[in-house]
């Protein structure tokens, strides 16, 4: 490969947030036409690189070359100039525009003072039949399903004549087959000559669709390697910096009697939409019951409405025999539910409040936390120190507000207060969303604990992997309904994906 | 469009229009009658329709403004001001004099956005604080200085309240009267009648300004690159930053436009409806203003429809009181003036509970942006 080769080249980048070193050093380069992925976990500076080269954020120290030439990168407007483009991890959409107005903005063709709709829409449906990309340029964005948004960010990008496009986590929303036509994509694009730098921390990924891999560590760049000179293995060792078990260790284990059952429920959302449309299923004591389906297809609305935060519309709920159809949180949390919410920072903890404090948030009304409507200090410090050695939270004192610590720190402290508990049953839902590899595998244990002590434990996952790795059996909700139950035995990666993509809900009807 | 909205509004308007004309029909033609509720209505809800504008402006760049009260209670009171000091301390003619009042109102609305811009863009200070932090300052303010200039011992006019140059006159841009004179003919009814129709459209510059300020706004908003540009910046300002839009230049520039309207509204107390200021003279139109602005939905045609649900409640009062003597004694609670007057504020509340349809505000509205 000779040196013109490179369109990208990242030199001695160090950049420094208050309190991290979120990249160190870091050099990094991308060849014209290659898929270059970026492999690394939550936190190891992928996405800090990325907004330095995108121009988001500015580096202490390093250069940026562009083409051979050294470019001063001050805003997204330089590195949209320079044939840069990054599709986020989290949409960068209007939802209450259309396609055409979300991807001229910034870039818009005006016509005699006014916005020319139909130049843009040409040039759009030119670029989508160019790169089989099939969006429609006057569909208001906030309906389309995400994997349709993400093509219309690939669009913004080939808008604006991208030569570099950066991806990032571009696969987190998807279902199996939609990654599979993304990939497809990716190949369509480098093969007219786009080089792509591809981040992620999915590992199957990575070894299918990447030309060359490099892997971050805690800000600093540990190795580029090439798929076929390496393995999973190998790729996760160099990620964590230590060995890695892939799989979740897990016993057979005879399940018995129903704890939550669900008979015909219905939930709306705040919009008053009908999010969870008669849904039926139980959990018996001793499984996990994994609920997989790409976000937003009633997911949130049934865990709410399971756990007292929203009132359903229709159905039944019952714990271990008792009707809790509609009661309050606590009402249910005394009958046995343990949560673990999806959104942990708004849900799961009050982030000004102590580690102690929030350890203490389900108990703190009765003995011995309170006596005769005075918080008795003393118990609350000797429950959290108690918890906090158990469930190997790393804080430096009791003490410390729980909006300090790391994610994965946070969400032990949920995991503490919520496991620790009497509890018959369990409700984790995206419990290692955004986690560090070893927090994973440490909540990853904890549930397979519970199940494995006779509780029942329903797992509501957008991430496959996970849902298969720790389930019993598999429930699919797509469009608020459940389309198929099956033993995790019984099924395949494929077979959930397309149950995921709505396949089965068309054959029944 | 939402048409039940539009329905909504058209049915309160039909619904006191024919209070008063039930009620007036002894005492003057139902023509006369409604296109006299037709002029005070466009009139008076021209404040309401650049208050209603302002936020417009601001909150669809994603700040919340309630401080539009105060924005125009100062502009009124500078407005005025400037314009005595023109023609009395200046020596400019009238005119020039109450021109140069309505441009001292506009920028001291512009400058009172900038105030808030800073708290709520630079700042990152709550937005509703900043807002209620206006409204007590232009209440504040305009009281001092009121009583130092022009009351009290050794104020600069010594205890004289000069006479201001006077106020803007009424345009009369649609001739309907000298078109329709030669068919008319020598029939008086048909003359006096097309002399009412000609009312409705002699309106005062602001006045008049404010309609045309109503649809240029709503073209700019939705098919100008400004207008898109602003729009994102209040949905999704992230976004917005990522494909290279200023949102800081976008949001500061927005808020001054929107103080600009306030001001502009400020202006038409003190120099379009009467050549005077008295303390707190805006009387929560403001808020009212924005109670348009959501039943609007955030759309500079809704608000304006709404303001004149708003114009037209205030405009029942007015003709009320011409017709007092003949209020039949079934309704005589429509007497005592104050509840007539409670119309506006009764409506806001209701239009506020969503009853008649939701409103969405733009998503990041009230949203500081952080990198």
């Amino acid at each position: 490969m000779s040196e013109n080769n490179i369109v990208l080249e990242a030199k001695g980048i160090t950049k420094q947030f208050p309190g991290v070193l979120a990249s160190d050093n870091v050099n990094f380069d991308l060849r014209k036409g290659e898929i270059h992925a970026l492999l690394g976990e939550n936190g190891a500076g992928k996405s800090t690189l990325m907004n330095l080269i995108y121009g988001l954020h500015r580096p202490d120290k390093g250069e940026i070359i562009v083409n051979g030439k050294t470019a001063a990168i001050h805003s997204p407007n330089d590195s949209i100039a320079l044939g840069i483009g990054m599709v986020h991890q989290h949409f960068m959409l209007i939802p209450v525009f259309t396609v055409a107005e979300n991807v001229m903005l910034g870039d818009e063709t005006v016509k005699r003072g006014s916005l020319d709709r139909n130049a843009v829409a040409a040039k759009i449906n030119e670029i989508s039949k160019q790169y089989g990309l099939d969006v429609d340029p006057n569909a208001m964005v906030g309906p389309l399903p995400v994997g349709i948004q993400q093509r219309v960010e690939i669009v913004k990008t080939l808008y604006r004549n991208a030569e570099i496009v950066i991806l990032d986590e571009p696969t987190a929303v998807l279902t199996p087959q939609e990654a599979e036509d993304l990939f497809r994509i990716m190949h369509d694009l480098t093969a007219r000559g786009v080089s792509i730098i591809f981040i992620t921390h999915k590992l199957k990924e990575v070894l299918a669709v990447a030309d060359r891999i490099t892997v971050m560590r805690a800000g600093r760049v540990i190795n580029t390697v090439l798929p076929s000179e390496t393995d999973s293995a190998q790729l996760a060792n160099m990620m964590v910096g230590r060995q890695v078990i892939l799989t979740v260790n897990k016993k057979d284990h005879v399940a018995e009697g129903e704890v939550l059952k669900v008979e015909g429920l219905s939930v709306r959302d705040q919009r008053d939409l009908e999010t969870v449309h008669n849904v039926s299923f139980s959990v018996l004591g001793g499984e996990v019951l994994g609920i997989a389906g790409v976000q937003g297809n009633g997911q949130t609305e049934l865990s709410e409405a399971l756990t007292g935060l929203r009132r359903p519309t229709g159905g039944k709920v019952t714990i271990d025999g008792r009707d809790l159809t509609g009661k309050p949180p606590r009402i249910i949390t005394q009958a046995g539910l343990a949560h673990i919410p999806e959104d942990r920072q708004r849900h799961g903890l009050v982030l000004s409040y102590s580690v102690a404090d929030n350890m203490a948030l389900c108990d703190y009304y009765h003995s011995p936390f309170s006596q005769r409507g005075v918080i008795q200090p003393k118990a609350l410090d000797e429950n959290s120190r108690k918890l906090i050695k158990a469930f190997d939270v790393r804080t430096p004192s009791p003490f410390v507000n729980a909006g300090k610590l790391s994610g994965g720190n946070q969400q032990k402290v949920i995991v503490a207060r919520e496991l620790s508990r009497n509890v018959k049953l369990v409700i984790a839902n995206q419990p290692t969303r955004g986690l560090d590899v070893g927090s994973i595998e440490y909540i990853h244990g904890e549930i397979i604990k519970m199940r494995d002590r006779g509780v029942a434990v329903l797992l509501i996952s957008a991430e496959l992997d996970e849902i298969m790795a720790l389930s019993d059996r598999i429930a699919v909700m797509y469009q608020g309904q459940i389309v198929a139950v099956v033993e995790t035995k019984k099924t395949t990666r494929e077979q959930l994906g397309l149950w995921m993509a709505g396949a089965h809900v068309e054959t029944t009807q | 469009m939402d048409w039940r909205r539009f329905g909504f509004i058209a049915l309160i308007i039909i619904v006191l229009f024919s209070v008063v004309v039930f009620i007036g029909q002894v005492k003057q033609p139902p023509l006369l009658i409604i296109t006299s509720m037709l002029a005070t209505t466009i009139a008076v809800a021209t404040p309401l329709t650049l208050g209603a504008l302002s936020g417009v402006f601001c909150e669809r760049a994603g700040v919340v403004n309630i401080g539009i009260e105060g924005m125009m209670l100062t502009s009124a009171f500078f407005g005025w001001l400037g314009a005595i000091y023109s023609y009395h301390i200046f020596g400019f003619g009238n005119w020039t004099s109450i021109i140069l009042g309505v441009v001292f109102a506009v920028i001291t609305g512009a400058l009172m956005a900038l105030l808030h811009a800073a708290l709520s863009v630079t700042f990152k200070v709550d937005q509703i604080i900043g807002g209620t932090v206006i409204n007590i300052l232009a209440v504040g303010l305009t009281g001092f200085l009121n009583r130092q200039l022009f009351f009290g011992q050794g104020s600069v006019f010594g205890g004289n309240v000069p006479g201001s140059p006077g106020v803007l006159q009424t345009l009369h841009i649609i001739p309907l009267t000298e078109l329709f004179a030669p068919i008319c003919g020598a029939s008086e009814i048909c003359l006096r009648n097309i002399q009412a129709i000609n009312r409705v459209f002699d309106q005062k510059p602001i006045a008049l300004a404010a309609i045309l300020l109503v649809f240029i706004s709503h073209y700019i908003l939705f098919n100008t690159r400004w207008g898109l540009r602003t729009r994102a910046v209040g949905e999704h300002p992230k976004a917005a930053d990522t494909v290279g839009i200023n949102v800081t230049k976008m949001r500061y520039a927005n808020v001054i436009i929107g103080g600009m309207f306030a001001g502009l509204a400020g202006a038409y107390f003190t120099i379009e409806s009467v050549p005077s200021f008295e303390p707190l003279l805006t009387n929560g139109r403001g808020f009212i203003s924005l109670a348009a602005m959501i039943f609007g939905n955030w759309t500079p045609i809704g608000a304006w429809a709404a303001a004149l649900v708003f114009g037209s409640s205030q405009a029942m009062l007015i003709n009320m009181q011409i017709f007092r003597d003949v209020i039949p004694p079934q309704l005589a609670f429509l007497q005592e003036s104050y509840i007539v007057g409670l119309t506006p504020y009764i409506l806001t509340m209701f239009i506020l509970t969503g009853i008649i349809g939701r409103t969405t505000p733009p998503a990041a509205d009230g949203v500081p942006y952080e990198k």
